[in-house]
């Protein structure tokens, strides 16, 4: 083997800093979709590589569902400050008034459908014709068939049938007024290939990702943290156990993990062993329908 | 722990996502839950084993009529590499996915089915991965057990094989007989084919020498973008950002700026924010020139004693992708790499049939999954090698101006 050799992690760092500076030339006013979760975490450290030693030329966007775990949101502003870039929030709450939404109700509201109303009301409002998301091929099975640059229509919607071919690493970025473009520059990542750079690199994550102590309920297998937002019914039986978070999206959403897995490495031998995929594990949304995923993305969704 | 992409092809019921499922499930790479929901999915089976297949039909549409319609990504890692797999569909009229999957390909596997032994769309396939140059063959001889293991069957399709491999100039060609559906070969070698002496699938792909894939001789580097942080401590910073696309750069090497063919020194390599000495294919990395000179997005830098051809006339061939027909005389964008340049469509010389090989004269507009030789002009010049030579760097797309699809493959002759 000679001495210039990329292992793998290095191969998909440099087609992600490929990814990213593409965009950074094709498009006028390209966002980072960041929700606070360790893949957009990577994205931000991936962006901060590609543009160095300037600094990263697009803003940070987060659609707050309002529902976020206060660890994760302390985290995005601490990053944001660290990278010296703007973060934009932006309120599902807002939207709902606005828009006279309906709220989910249940005992686990999710406010993940209502997303994409915000999102597509951000993207009309600071006329972003990219959005760059922390999406992953390995994660369920319409992303595994999404481009890395996927083009959305003017409603957001992404038709899987009218695909542009994506050809070696040629990325045709190219639309018409009012559409725009998802790009998704860790798609040939797998979760254990995120997890294996954080400790490569260094990458600090929310503390949630490690085993602390919190209330949950267990519903359907799984378990679920107690907040203001959860509506706990007479039988659920609130106990405190030593858990940490595989991923991180809203706390009415987001299953945890019972361990005691306080490190990297920790954390990393326990996902090898796992016998269970994580949006299986950790995302209550995605039980509802096998097609649950498609659905959304065809209506806007990431 | 390296990295190797593959493309499965084979025709319809040749048994390609078996061939993956089973991949991924005997080598526990699929996880309880998503074989919950296999087990659900798998509801007319009076045996109750699982179809395998189901595993990789991502879209309603397509666990609906039971086809694949587009290219889906599987990962997979065993404790020797870490494997991407372009599961494109087999239908003629996807060639076109076809094409997608395969253009990052290192290794191509064409499943036959043993009782038809190699038919049109073996050949087919064979022909693009062929123009498509992927480094390494695997024929996969697969339903052996529907032939009761015969040897003779697996050595006459070889033999059949070996005709098509040499017409088409394929090198590395590796056969192994397999049953997708009973495990045999895969994972683990078969105890029922024990005359056959190689390897199992999945040893193969995990030994495979693919370090000789990437060129390491022929320097080429294109800019994406500047950058020029502009702050007070950086204030004059004006680097070059972009990808080796091939071979090795050092700093203090002479370098040619393309297409101006103006000479300068690198007087600094960057890698992620870091000063490095010496850069190589496939990194991201920012350049810095001794000189100050006028270079933007899409430009080349090639060392003095090794560079690629400059024209804005290229003889190509074009796979068309498009339902649009193309029409000579029609201007597109051609982006070859970064490098966007608007082009004309001059002349269609010929018509490749992807069965035979054969040229034919082209009667009217050139259709879907068509292969042509044209001559292209283009606005501006372009930087390239042969696709033959350098396929990295003789590679482009076609867009379409009105509607902005690719509509084309562009492999520049």
């Amino acid at each position: 083997m000679s001495n210039y050799h990329l292992n793998y992690l290095e191969e998909l760092e440099a087609e992600s800093i490929y990814i990213f500076r593409e965009v950074a030339a094709q498009f006028e006013r390209p966002a980072l979709l960041f929700s606070g979760g360790k893949d957009s975490i990577t994205l931000v450290h991936l962006a901060k590589k590609a543009f160095a030693p300037g600094k990263i030329p697009f803003p940070l966007v987060h659609i707050d569902t309002g529902h976020n775990f206060p660890e994760a949101l302390a985290f995005r502003d601490q990053l944001a400050n660290e990278v010296n870039t703007t973060l934009t929030v932006r309120k599902v709450e807002d939207t709902i008034k606005q828009r006279s939404l309906t709220e989910p109700k249940g005992k686990f509201p999710s406010r993940n459908w209502l997303q994409t109303y915000t999102l597509l009301d951000t993207i009309e409002e600071f006329k972003f014709d990219c959005c760059i998301g922390g999406a992953r091929r390995d994660e369920e099975k319409a992303r595994a068939k999404e481009r890395i640059f996927s083009v959305r229509d003017e409603f957001g919607q992404w038709n899987p049938k009218l695909q542009r071919p994506e050809l070696w690493n040629i990325y045709n970025g190219r639309i018409h007024k009012g559409e725009n473009v998802r790009v998704f520059p860790i798609s040939n990542w797998t979760e254990l290939d995120i997890w294996n750079y954080i400790r490569k690199e260094n990458i600090g994550l929310p503390s949630i990702y490690f085993s602390h102590e919190r209330e949950v309920i267990e519903h359907e297998g799984q378990l679920v943290a107690m907040s203001e937002y959860v509506q706990p019914g007479a039988e659920d039986v609130i106990t405190t156990k030593k858990v940490r978070y595989r991923t991180v999206g809203d706390m009415t959403c987001t299953a945890a993990v019972e361990s005691t897995a306080s490190t990297l490495d920790e954390v990393i031998n326990e996902i090898i062993s796992t016998k269970i995929s994580e949006r299986g594990e950790t995302r209550i949304d995605d039980r509802v329908t096998e097609a649950a995923m498609e659905d959304r993305k065809k209506n806007g969704y990431f | 722990m390296d990295l190797l992409r593959f493309i499965t092809a084979g025709s319809v019921d040749d048994g390609k996502s078996t061939l993956i499922g089973r991949l991924l499930y005997d080598s526990k790479n699929i996880l309880i839950d998503q074989l919950e929901a296999l087990e659900k999915s798998t509801k007319n089976r009076t045996d109750g084993s699982v179809d395998l297949a189901l595993l990789t039909d991502g879209l309603r549409a397509e666990r609906e009529q039971g086809i694949t319609i587009d290219v889906a990504y599987r990962y997979f890692t065993t404790p020797k590499r870490k494997f991407i797999i372009a599961d494109a569909p087999g239908h003629v009229q996807y060639t076109r996915n076809m094409i997608t999957g395969a253009s990052n390909a290192n290794l191509i596997i064409i499943l036959v089915d043993a009782r038809q032994g190699v038919v049109e769309q073996t050949r087919r396939h064979s022909i693009i991965a062929s123009l498509l140059k992927i480094p390494h063959v695997v024929v996969a001889i697969n339903k052996m057990d529907l032939v009761e293991y015969s040897e003779d069957v697996y050595n006459n399709i070889v033999i059949d094989y070996v005709e098509v491999a040499k017409q088409l100039g394929l090198n590395d060609v590796t056969y192994i007989p397999i049953s997708a559906l009973n495990g045999d070969n895969i994972v683990d070698k078969s105890t029922v084919i024990d005359w056959y002496d190689g390897k199992p699938l999945l040893e193969l792909l995990e030994e495979v020498e693919i370090d000789n894939d990437i060129n390491l001789t022929d320097a080429r580097f294109q800019v994406q973008l500047v950058i020029r942080p502009q702050t007070d401590d950086l204030h004059d910073y004006r680097g070059y950002a972009g990808k080796v696309i091939s071979g090795i750069y050092k700093k203090g090497d002479k370098v040619t700026v393309l297409p101006t063919g103006i000479e300068t020194t690198i007087s600094k390599l960057e890698v992620g924010g870091e000063e490095v000495d010496v850069v190589f294919a496939p990194q991201s990395a920012v350049v810095q020139l001794a000189d100050d000179i006028d270079i933007s997005r899409g430009d080349a830098i090639a060392k003095i004693d090794n560079q690629p051809q400059v024209s804005n006339e290229l003889e190509v061939l074009l796979c068309w992708l498009d339902d649009k027909p193309l029409v000579p005389g029609n201007k597109y964008y051609l982006q070859h790499n970064s490098r966007l340049v608007r082009a004309v469509v001059k002349q269609i010389d010929y018509k490749l049939d992807v069965n035979s090989l054969q040229q034919q004269p082209v009667e009217g507009n050139v259709k879907l999954n068509e292969v042509v030789k044209a001559t292209i002009r283009t606005a501006s010049p372009i930087v390239y090698d042969s696709f033959h030579k350098l396929n990295v760097n003789g590679s482009a797309i076609l867009i379409d101006e009105t509607s902005n699809a690719t509509v084309a493959a562009v492999l520049i002759q």
